[in-house]
């Protein structure tokens, strides 16, 4: 009896004692715990105490959002969203008659797009804290924002592109930044157009375009586009230091597919990165030796004067042939589908990613430079000069991680780069080409981001990763989840995690730069007396209302807390009214809002000193309401007003006032 | 000489603002400012009358002032009178112009205090907001609460040359006298 008490009880013990081992022992089952990885002090290091600043600005794509975000770094803070490709009822952008002219192109009136890589302006090959350029992929745009008023400033179209990925990136003075079609099309005459898609290999060209931001007004202009063999060009930097001059794009498909490009484009053990001499491509251009052909597209610009948007429309654009200019540009082998394509802070290095490959080349600009000298080709592409891949490259990245998709670099002489497949940054020597560093993220990065990281001089200290897949690292919210990005410190040998925050969209690319190159910039207020709005009312004495036809024109104002005029009458049914509404208050983080019941457009959101214009075509006869949407002082909820809507016969007379007191009720 | 310099340094009070009154709340971190000059008041008087109209107070506009017309006149007459006596360079002279900056001082303070009562008192009955008893009567000099804003007066850049100039002349006045009554007393121990 007793023994088989001990029996039982021993066997019991060592059964749970099995137990327990088999789950605690490490690598027997996976752990379900998110991770972490955070060490003790890295909540101090992203802490931006009340009231104080971030240290660095973080301008993020917002993705599928068409949208231009604005973080502060290290604290992760949202700070803005920048309407930029995509109308926001918030602000009104896109719905104002002023914002209107800003999101026409020649598909007509496009309320959205696809936006991916912002990119800051530069001055000796260093962020300048004047632009952000970001593009549109889906219907092919480029936008520049002012930094001083984080607005978008100028929209401009690129013609015979498909779909513009490997933009908006700029030369070390942003004398210009690119744009790179990611599909190949056929191009010119209507007849030229309408092919066979089997006949991709005759028919379908690439085109790079230049575009030259004006220094003064911002405004966007096509200076000149080089035309390409079909291929689907990615990502692209320019050159610097001893490569400037040069810039460098990254394309797919050398196979040329057309369908099922997942395999079929997937197929050739190499593609190519694009070396372009952009030097002699302008003085080519201007030498005369390119043709005008059709390529017509909007360019859009906001008059801050005028408080409105203006869009041009041009027939041609400028194209050279390579295949006329032989030294324009030359095709560099590079492993399996390239992504990515970085150069470094030197300019002596261009490190392409292929994102199906276990390794990462690294070209030489020196000996790029000799191969060309030297003729040292192994073929053509359509007719264009293919180099040796082992006469350019300086060596390759061994075994560095899965899937390399993109590169940013400190000032130390490190490179970071992104792998989605196996979900980590790595960090490796450009001059070993040796991994030295490795840091998983959660999960499954895309692009990432070292303030200063893609110019000439890196600021450095934080790398931010911006990840494709978000799943577990927030509280759930259904099956729709923010974007997740990651900090990490860069300061010590090793990469350490400081914080996980939300963004929108789908981030792709990012950059930062320090807060003092963009604080100084910025406007609090338009001036009153600088508004030339052609429908501005300088204060109340200029409030009116006037008919023309069936157009009503309402001169309107607002002042905390009242608008003038604010009962309307004399508005019949067939008229179209346009709410001009000027704030006239000269004080910062004053806006007033203007929303009218049932109209079709969005609210107006006014800045001090601006006029904005809502359309309103009045459907219900009757007296409807109008308020401000932004609380605007203690006496905010008294800021409405009304319009009276008469049937389309009636006699009432045209008038708009604002009763005082004195004048009685 | 130093009389001369300290009448002509009196013309600064034509270029740079004399007094003025800073305002500071919880949503006005920065603080507000109005400086006021020998003929108008700049800085922040906008966003000062947008915020004043809610408690009914008039709005502040260069012309409510008749002083503002006239106060040019009044130190061409205090720099001259100055100028005059350091060239009389009799102690009565001194003494004469000694008086024309107090009592200038003292109108200029009584006038202030009297705007400031009206406009503190004087409000628009039909006020958005009415705090029962409550005047917004600016300090005559130094600090005052006001509902939540805090408010200051104190001299300018003007202020403090004009009281620079008094003293000085005072001590002129001292100086003078002292010498004066001690060659006086010297005058007695030779002439016993």
């Amino acid at each position: 009896m007793k023994r088989s008490i001990i029996i039982t009880g021993g066997t019991l013990g060592a059964a749970a004692g099995l137990f327990m081992l088999v789950n605690t022992l490490p690598g027997c089952r996976p752990s379900t715990n998110v991770q972490s990885a955070v060490t003790g002090d890295a909540a101090n290091k992203a802490y931006v105490k009340p009231g104080a600043y971030d240290e660095f600005y973080n301008f993020v794509s917002g993705g599928f959002s068409g949208q231009l975000s604005v973080y502060g770094i290290p604290s992760g803070r949202m700070l803005r969203n920048i309407p930029v490709f995509s109308v926001n009822p918030e602000s009104g952008w896109g719905f104002s008659e002023e914002t209107k002219p800003m999101l026409m192109t020649t598909h007509g009136f496009i309320p959205w797009d696809d936006s991916h890589h912002p990119e800051l302006s530069q001055t000796d090959g260093v962020p300048d804290g004047k632009w952000c350029f970001i593009n549109g992929n889906n219907t092919p745009r480029i936008a520049l924002v002012d930094l001083g008023t984080f607005r978008t400033k100028s929209i401009i179209e690129i013609p015979n592109s498909a779909g513009n990925h490997s933009s908006p990136f700029t030369t070390g003075n942003s004398e210009y930044v690119v744009a790179g079609t990611r599909f190949s099309i056929p191009m010119g005459t209507d007849e030229q157009r309408d092919v066979s898609i089997d006949s991709y290999r005759e028919n379908f060209k690439g085109t790079v375009s230049f575009i030259h931001p004006d220094p003064a007004t911002g405004k966007l202009d096509i200076a000149f586009q080089v035309i390409t063999p079909g291929v689907n060009f990615d990502l692209s930097h320019a050159g610097k230091g001893p490569s400037e001059g040069w810039f460098f794009f990254s394309c797919y498909n050398s196979e040329q597919a057309y369908s099922l490009l997942e395999v079929n484009a997937s197929q050739k053990d190499k593609d190519f990165v694009m070396a372009l001499n952009w030097k002699k491509a302008e003085e080519y251009a201007k030498a005369g030796k390119g043709r005008m052909v059709p390529g017509k597209h909007y360019m859009n610009w906001y008059d801050d004067a005028k408080h409105t948007g203006i869009s041009e429309v041009r027939n041609e654009v400028l194209q050279l042939d390579p295949r006329e200019l032989k030294d324009l540009i030359y095709f560099m082998p590079c492993p399996k589908s390239p992504h990515g394509c970085d150069v470094d802070p030197t300019g002596q290095y261009i490190v392409g990613s292929g994102k199906l490959a276990a390794l990462i080349p690294v070209f030489q600009f020196s000996k790029i430079q000799e191969a060309i000298a030297k003729n040292d080709v192994e073929g053509d592409f359509m007719g264009i000069p293919v180099l040796k891949y082992a006469s350019v490259i300086k060596g390759e990245v061994k075994k560095p991680g899965l899937g390399p998709l993109h590169t940013e670099f400190d000032a130390n002489g490190f490179a970071y780069t992104s792998f989605f497949v196996s979900s980590e940054i790595v960090k490796w020597s450009l001059e070993t080409l040796e991994p030295v560093d490795r840091v998983p993220t959660y999960y499954s990065i895309g692009h990432l981001c070292v303030p200063g990281g893609d110019s000439k001089k890196p600021w450095g200290k934080y790398v931010i990763a911006y990840n494709k897949i978000t799943k577990d690292r927030y509280l759930p919210t259904g099956p729709e989840l923010a974007q997740s990005a990651q900090l990490f410190s860069i300061d010590g040998p090793k990469m350490e995690l400081l914080l996980d925050f939300p963004t929108i969209g789908e981030p792709h690319y990012a950059q930062a730069l320090p807060a003092e190159l963009v604080k100084p910039r910025e406007v609090k207020f338009f001036k009153i007396e600088e508004n030339q709005h052609p429908y501005a009312a300088k204060g109340e004495k200029e409030a009116k209302v006037v008919r023309e036809g069936n157009k009503v024109h309402v001169y309107m104002t607002t002042i905390r807390s009242h608008f003038t005029p604010d009962n309307i009458e004399g508005i019949k049914l067939g008229d179209e009214v346009y709410f001009h509404v000027t704030n006239f208050e000269q004080d910062w983080d004053v806006p007033h809002g203007f929303a009218i019941k049932g109209a079709a457009t969005a609210e107006l959101l006014v800045m001090p000193g601006e006029t904005q214009t809502m359309k309103w075509i009045p459907d219900q006869i009757g007296v409807t309401p109008m308020y401000c949407t932004d609380f605007c002082s203690a006496l905010h909820q008294e800021m409405q007003g009304y319009i009276r809507v008469s049937p389309a016969n009636s006699k009432v007379e045209l008038k708009g006032v604002t009763k005082s007191y004195d004048a009685g009720s | 000489m130093l009389l001369a310099l300290a009448a002509i340094a009196l013309a600064t009070l034509l270029t740079v603002p004399i007094w003025r009154i800073d305002l500071k709340a919880p949503q006005y971190p920065e603080g507000l400012v109005m400086p006021i000059s020998h003929d108008h008041f700049a800085g922040d008087i906008q966003k000062i009358n947008g915020l004043n109209h809610y408690i009914g107070m008039a709005t502040i506009e260069d012309n409510m002032f008749p002083e503002f017309a006239i106060m040019r006149y009044a130190f061409y007459l205090l720099i001259s009178w100055g100028v005059i006596a350091a060239i009389i360079g009799k102690r009565s002279a001194l003494f004469s112009w000694l008086f024309a900056l107090f009592a200038f001082v003292i109108w200029a303070m009584w006038d202030m205090y009297a705007w400031g009562y009206k406009y503190g008192h004087n409000l628009d009955p039909h006020a958005a907001i009415q705090v029962e008893g409550m005047a917004y009567q600016p300090p005559l000099l130094g600090h005052k609460k006001l509902l939540n804003f805090d408010a200051w007066s104190t001299p300018d850049q003007g202020g403090w040359v004009l009281f620079g100039v008094i003293t000085v002349a005072v001590l002129l006045y001292l100086h003078d006298h002292w010498v004066h009554h001690r060659a006086k007393k010297k005058l007695k121990i030779a002439n016993p």
